[in-house]
């Protein structure tokens, strides 16, 4: 991801998401849509609560397949040691693209009687994070050697890890002041690009991206493919942030087109999002395959 | 206080399968204000249980049944109504409970009530949790409402991105604790203070937060139970 924010290129990224199981082949069969098109594919932490497999194994899929993975990490279901733990284990595999969440709550999935965990916050765990990388942990306790001092960070052995860090924002949240004030936090501990909830109204996104004003990283505006009226309903009663405008639904009402319309709307949507922000994030929930058509058709492939 | 909601009477039942004869202790203080073992719901047990065919040999509302001696000074009043009980059966939180158990050496004690949180009332009948007791109290950064309490989630940096119109992600009925903050810290000329801790807290310290947790003023911790 680092190159690609140095580069000053508009940046895109993509999504997959293991499985409920333990065959991640057709997880990095999606993938390889994005290959040679994207910085960076996000693989999801147990998203939405479902249990599935991890973000960590199936980033570790994805290098191996030589594509870019990026390692979502959501404070849900770890404390501060196992998190570190995942961080670090992470590196060791070569990844270092991290996403840091805060992550949906256990009730909104399929084990709703789950303890959440919630130790830290995805601002805490940036900042435990970009702690790593100065080749210290987020350990503080009592010095046995000298009474009344205390240990603050121990040093981790050899070289310390080098993240490049990401963070989500949700630029339609209803305040979205709060989702500011709380970016505005995230770049402070340490975050170097930002990707964002999806955008479907290019002039909300720009009043969003107006009120934040500049920002030193660069903010990837998300794109959901729709694939029916009923997914756009979906969204609009659940999602929050989100509203999917009535004529998107209307569009998408034909079958036989549908595909066509879907596909020509997400070009749309990007190509109208292009000059406001420095990339887009691409979550095509299992349409993968249509996603170079659309970067094509919106006219940032380099 | 501490918000309290009856169990099943079934439950209950098959709690108390091998005692024919039960003695009922209910408390005066929160179960009596969240209607749950107070007199009145005492006196309804003990129909309930006379219905399934039990022995109520006795029952006692004790002032505040979480504190461990009077309780016992209250039962030892009725001495032989609870020798004569082959169970105890408890109608207020879970501390109340064990209180109970603690003076009644030899006797099965049963819960009749499942205890909620601890609770603030707003008026009868509506009531809130407010606070989980975290062992370092912050309300003092987030103008008076606490995030660790009020958020499913505990976030001390400012909301996720879940909420909707101020409500939270959670439970679209029950506000964002974030827009309740934010918005009172307007109100109270707070809004800087809060901005800046929303950025500078910590990390919780749940060391403080370890069971059993205890408070025993020092001189009296040699006589401690
Ligand atoms: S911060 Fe919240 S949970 Fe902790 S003591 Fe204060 S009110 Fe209670
Ligand atoms: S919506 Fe607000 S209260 Fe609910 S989990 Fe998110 S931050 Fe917490």
């Amino acid at each position: 991801m680092r190159e690609a924010i140095a580069s000053g290129r508009f940046i895109i990224t993509g999504e997959v998401a293991p499985p409920k199981g333990c065959h991640l082949e057709h997880m990095v069969e999606e993938a390889e849509h994005y290959r040679g098109l994207v910085a960076g594919v996000n693989v999801t932490d147990i998203q939405s609560s479902v249990m599935r497999a991890g973000s960590l194994v199936g980033c570790l899929k994805l290098k191996e397949a030589g594509l870019p993975p990026v390692l979502q990490v959501t404070c849900r279901d770890r404390n501060r040691l196992s998190l570190q733990s995942e961080l670090l284990s992470a590196c060791a595999l070569g990844i270092t693209d991290v996403l840091c969440l805060t992550g949906d709550y256990t009730t909104l999935g399929d084990h709703p009687q789950a303890k959440p965990v919630f130790d830290l916050d995805s601002v805490s765990l940036l900042r435990a994070a970009k702690r790593l990388t100065t080749g210290k942990d987020m350990a503080f306790y009592p010095d046995r050697k000298n009474p009344g001092q205390f240990i603050d960070g121990e040093t981790l052995d050899g070289d310390p890890p080098d993240f490049c860090l990401g963070c989500v924002v949700n630029p339609g949240a209803v305040p979205v002041e709060p989702q500011i004030y709380k970016l505005l936090k995230k770049i402070e501990a340490g975050a170097e690009f930002c990707q964002t909830q999806a955008v479907y109204e290019p002039g909300k996104f720009e009043e969003f991206m107006t009120k934040l004003g500049e920002v030193p990283i660069p903010i990837l505006a998300g794109i959901v493919v729709l694939k029916s009226p009923m997914m756009a309903r979906y969204m609009n009663e659940n999602v929050a942030g989100v509203t999917v405008p009535q004529w998107m639904m209307e569009e998408l009402a034909d079958k036989e087109t549908r595909v066509a319309k879907s596909i020509a709307m997400s070009a749309k949507l990007v190509s109208e999002l292009k000059p406001m922000c420095q990339g887009v994030h691409m979550m095509p929930l299992g349409w993968d395959k249509h996603v170079p058509t659309i970067l094509q058709q919106a006219g940032v492939l380099q | 206080m501490i918000a309290s909601k009856k169990k099943p009477l079934e439950e209950i039942l098959g709690y108390l399968q091998d005692a024919q004869s039960v003695f009922i202790v209910g408390c005066g203080d929160c179960a009596t204000q969240c209607e749950t073992g107070g007199e009145t719901e005492v006196a309804q047990m003990k129909q309930a249980l006379e219905a399934a065919g039990k022995t109520v040999t006795g029952t006692a509302v004790p002032d505040v049944t979480c504190n461990i001696l009077d309780t016992a000074r209250l039962l030892r009043k009725q001495k032989e109504a609870v020798a004569a009980a082959e169970a105890i059966l408890v109608l207020s939180c879970g501390t109340g409970v064990q209180s109970v158990a603690e003076s009644q050496e030899s006797k099965p004690v049963y819960p009749g009530v499942d205890s909620l949180f601890s609770a603030v009332t707003a008026r009868k009948g509506q009531i809130y949790e407010r606070c989980v007791c975290c062992s370092d109290c912050v309300v003092g950064d987030y103008a008076g409402i606490c995030p660790m309490a009020r958020c499913p989630k505990g976030q001390l940096h400012g909301p996720c991105g879940g909420y909707d119109d101020g409500k939270c992600e959670v439970d679209r009925n029950q506000s964002c604790v974030w827009t309740l903050i934010l918005e009172r810290a307007e109100k109270t000329g707070q809004l800087e203070r809060v901005l800046e801790h929303m950025g500078a807290a910590g990390v919780k310290d749940y060391q403080a937060n370890r069971h059993p947790a205890e408070l025993v003023f020092e001189p009296r911790r040699a006589g401690r139970l």
